[in-house]
């Protein structure tokens, strides 16, 4: 009966989106600035990655407002699931199996490597802050759950997630102390294309992936405890 | 050649989303969400949105099947260890 009516709710609703689709006006352009943004990137922003230099330079503030977004969530989460004891009440874990046990030592590192990379290549290739955060909290998160001894350090990873909190707020102050808005980027562009380009955007995005990190990180500790 | 290959992936898309829903053990419904997600990646890639993609491959495929897991293992309803329902 659940199931029947999950589908009729899911046909519904797809039914609903296809009358939507039905009108849009397909193929031709519903707005006119992405010509503009594909422009002008280059020379204003520098980086390689357009989609970075929206995310970061022009609508920084609704990336500010994702992470507040997110900060929110998971400290209500971390409120909700922690043990009301601390860290006496925690049930004594095992040691997984074998096949867990060697498959996070093997990827551990490599986890580690491509979720660093993923940062901090976010203005050059697809990626960024968010999805290398993501990559490096799993790579945390996969040797906590394959050691017993192994446990996740809750205060280091709120220092972690406050001090990257805070430089992304410092850097979007320190622009608007030097006479620009808040969240313009800072520094030289740099030639497209370099390591070292785009000006502020690479600090942001590694402040980005290490506050994301760190928070998915803490509320999977906690979920898993 | 582009348009096949969408299609492919959201009738496997389909499949897996209805196994979502046929499955008993818990275990292999939450595999088969994170299946759904992964196929909509490379959907993503196809349609040429590489950022996207990541995302999803990430968050969908990987974080959201892990908090599902975590979430119902807290529930009592599936030992992740022994791997099967407790419901």
């Amino acid at each position: 009966m659940h199931k029947l009516a999950s589908l009729l709710f899911a046909l519904g609703l797809a039914f609903l989106l296809m009358g939507l689709a039905a009108q849009l006006p397909l193929g031709a352009t519903p707005m006119g600035i992405g010509a503009d943004i594909l422009q002008r990137t280059p020379s204003e922003i520098g980086s390689a990655n357009i989609v970075t230099a929206v995310v970061l330079a022009y609508r920084g503030i609704d990336t500010l407002g994702e992470l507040t977004i997110l900060f929110a969530a998971a400290t209500t989460a971390g409120m909700v699931l922690s043990p009301a004891g601390g860290a006496a009440v925690r049930k004594a874990r095992e040691d997984a199996g074998l096949v867990l046990r060697a498959g996070s030592d093997l990827l551990f590192p490599l986890l580690l490597m491509v979720g660093f990379y993923i940062v901090l290549h976010g203005h050059l290739t697809p990626g960024g802050g968010f999805q290398g955060g993501v990559v490096l909290a799993a790579a945390f998160f996969v040797s906590f759950l394959a050691r017993a001894e192994k446990q996740p350090s809750h205060s280091c990873l709120s220092l972690i997630e406050a001090v990257a909190g805070a430089a992304f707020i410092g850097i979007g102050l320190a622009a608007l102390l030097g006479g620009g808005a808040f969240l313009q980027p800072l520094l030289e562009t740099g030639s497209v294309g370099a390591l070292i380009s785009a000006g502020s955007l690479p600090l942001l995005y590694l402040a980005v992936g290490l506050k994301v990190g760190a928070e998915l990180a803490s509320l999977l500790a906690h979920l898993a405890e | 050649m582009m348009a096949w290959m969408v299609l492919l992936l959201v009738a496997l898309m389909l499949g897996a989303a209805v196994l979502v829903l046929v499955f008993d053990n818990l275990v292999a419904a939450i595999a088969a969400a994170s299946v759904v997600s992964l196929l909509l990646s490379l959907v993503f890639v196809v349609l040429a949105a590489p950022d996207v993609a990541l995302t999803e491959a990430a968050v969908g495929a990987g974080l959201s099947g892990a908090v599902l897991a975590l979430g119902l293992r807290r529930l009592g309803l599936i030992d992740l260890i022994k791997g099967e329902n407790n419901a």
